[in-house]
């Protein structure tokens, strides 16, 4: 179906059914209960979990199927918001030309970019994106001023031209009309789960761009990309010109970024110089590997791991832990508590951190490598006899 | 007039003279080798060949044109294909994939952004991939992963993929260095194969003068970065100077 293989297929599918379902799966405690805390089903978070997947979905296209290890893709994301904005004071509050203008800017900047530091690879090529990509973080906080209005970063404004608009046009970011902060709760019982407009919006263009990215591992240009990684000197030798190539791969991957900084700024309409520090770039790096470099699925699957944590572990404060541990003796559950606490609240990071070395120590592949070999274990259970061949003959999901 | 020829090709590394005016002609269809002791200059004169490395000072034809200056991967679409000492192959991809590789390269050149093709309608290369696999008799390792293979097999797939590339010229540096004698014999069979059924230019760097006589046509000895002799094997084996320069004076 749609020129994809059964099994992609399937697995397109499959993220088409929890990406459109997300509202119940992630919610799945009652409002009132202790554990409600635990959901994730809020629009601001889910649309966080769909925006940073195609983040991370486009940085895999270079760093998953490459090797090159970009340290600077936060600047693509930021330059995407900007532009989204700007065109949001002065055209229209409609997302879509937003969202065009956001990724055809990050895809110019990423032909400069790339063109520069993709004359190095490995470690300078790395070095070489992150120098970009703090110089560009330092303009915009700075010396670019008058476009991205510095440190207070930049808004929309009631006398702001936007030519398209009339007079009763809406005053937040809206497709053809429909405000994206819109959203329908709908309660079921001691549950109640939140639609919003803008979650699907974002959500409905995660399902094209990781559709895009499926047919890009497939196609022939990513058996390149895979090769590149492989073997450069095999390349060379066989006819191939390798740059053209890397460089393809890094405006691809420059656009998806974009295309999530844009949508952020469609969302919630302001863009500030913070999106392009280099911890933002470090943040896509670890969501690709945490996920699986290489991998369909990971990227996605990391990105909401990292945000999931970045938005539950960090609200866990002492007085919950109190509350959960309140069943046990005075003394002990003082002590349980001083023991968690270095791992809540601001201590997230070092929770993240633990896993993260976990994940790097023991699965190689990232979650998707665990996914693998859970099923695995099941089905060698399952079925005791003539089980051999698989694993081997399926790398990349 | 041959299909490759070097004329007056000298190269300095500081103070040492790797190639000092080499001349050479390799006639067309023909299996050429050059040997030599070490360091006298062979992968030097083959780096020179396929553009990792820029002469000095003299020309290197091919087919009339030359190909000083020019990048590795424009020299290869010319139509010289280089099979390295260590098989140079993609080792984290499947065999099939890595013989689909060259077929796209001879098909679409240099570059080709076809990110949204889907591999399955490329009929045409995946039937010429598959004759290939079938013609190095790998056939039936079509999924392996290339790094799981034998030196062997993978020396193998490395001239298949070569060949799939259709080359005029195919460079062969030391294709049976550290090999067994049973895949040293296979690779000799198969090279033996190649130059009879195709329309190809062989030119081989050997140091097993087992593997240069049974299959080399013509061959030429260099010493110290300077062509010594060159003649047919019959010659070259009772040839004095040879012996003296390479084979060393008790020989």
């Amino acid at each position: 179906m749609l020129g994809l293989t059964p099994k992609d297929t399937t697995l397109l599918i499959i993220v088409a059914i929890l990406t459109l379902f997300a509202p119940f799966i992630l919610n799945p405690f009652p409002t009132d209960s202790a554990m409600a805390q635990f959901n994730a089903g809020y629009p601001d978070l889910m649309q966080r979990f769909v925006i940073f997947g195609i983040f991370a979905i486009g940085f895999n296209i270079l760093f998953g199927l490459t090797g090159y290890l970009s340290f600077g893709h936060a600047a693509f994301l930021g330059v995407g918001s900007y532009s989204a904005v700007w065109m949001m004071k002065l055209l229209t509050m409609n997302v879509i030309p937003a969202i065009v203008l956001s990724v055809i800017v990050a895809g110019l900047f990423s032909v400069v970019i790339g063109y520069i530091s993709l004359r190095r690879s490995g470690i300078y090529f790395s070095i070489l994106t992150l120098a970009f990509a703090q110089m560009s973080y330092n303009l915009a906080y700075s010396v670019l001023t008058p476009v991205t209005n510095g440190e207070t970063g930049l808004q929309i404004a009631l006398d702001d031209p936007r030519i398209l608009d009339g007079a009763n046009a809406p005053q937040y970011p809206n497709l053809f009309g429909t405000e994206m902060n819109d959203a329908v709760t709908m309660t079921l019982g001691p549950w109640a789960f939140t639609f919003s407009v803008g979650y699907y919006v974002c959500a409905i263009i995660m399902m094209l761009a990781f559709y895009l990215s499926i047919r890009i591992f497939r196609s022939p240009f990513g058996m390149m990309l895979r090769a590149v990684k492989s073997n450069q000197q095999r390349m060379n030798y066989t006819g191939l010109n390798t740059r053209p190539y890397t460089l393809a791969a890094f405006v691809i991957s420059g656009m998806y970024a974009g295309l999530a900084g844009g949508l952020m700024a469609s969302m919630d309409p302001l863009a500030g110089a913070e999106r392009m520090q280099w911890t933002a770039s470090g943040e896509v790096v670890l969501m690709t590997i945490l996920g699986g470099a290489g991998t369909l699925i990971g990227p996605v699957v990391g990105a909401g791991f990292i945000k999931y944590f970045e938005n539950i572990f960090s609200k866990i404060n002492d007085s919950i832990l109190h509350q959960w541990f309140s069943f046990m003796p005075e003394g002990l559950e003082d002590l349980l508590v001083f023991l968690v606490h270095p791992f809540i609240g601001k201590g997230w990071h070092l929770t993240l951190g633990l896993l993260f070395m976990l994940v790097v120590i023991f699965l190689p592949g990232g979650l998707v490598e665990g996914g693998q070999r859970l099923s695995k274990m099941f089905r060698r259970k399952a079925k005791t006899s003539d089980e051999k061949t698989d694993g081997k003959t399926s790398p990349a999901e | 007039m041959g299909i490759l020829e070097i004329k007056n090709v000298n190269k300095r590394f500081g103070g040492l003279q790797a190639l000092g005016n080499v001349n050479l002609s390799v006639a067309e269809n023909t299996v050429h080798a050059i040997i030599g002791p070490n360091g006298a200059g062979k992968s030097t004169l083959l780096n020179c060949l396929v553009g990792k490395l820029i002469p000095d000072t003299g020309s290197v034809m091919f087919d009339g044109q030359s190909v000083l200056g020019r990048a590795p991967y424009e020299i290869n679409q010319m139509g010289i294909s280089r099979v390295f000492q260590t098989p140079e192959i993609f080792g984290d991809l499947t065999v099939m994939e890595n013989m689909l590789i060259p077929c796209f390269a001879k098909r679409d050149g240099s570059f080709e952004m076809n990110a949204l093709a889907s591999m399955s309608k490329q009929r045409d290369i995946m039937e010429k991939a598959e004759q290939m696999l079938v013609d190095m008799n790998m056939a039936d390792k079509r999924h392996m992963h290339a790094a799981s293979m034998s030196r062997g097999d993978k020396r193998r797939l490395e001239i298949g993929m070569c060949l799939s590339q259709e080359p005029r010229l195919l460079l062969l540096d030391e294709p049976t260095a550290g090999m067994a004698r049973a895949d040293t014999n296979n690779t000799i069979d198969l090279l033996k194969q190649i130059s009879a059924e195709r329309d190809i230019t062989i030119a081989i760097i050997e140091h097993d003068m087992h593997v240069v006589f049974s299959l080399a046509q013509r061959i030429t000895v260099l010493a110290q970065g300077t062509p010594l002799v060159e003649d047919t094997p019959e010659k070259i084996k009772g040839h004095p100077k040879v012996r003296e320069a390479y084979l060393g004076e008790s020989a």
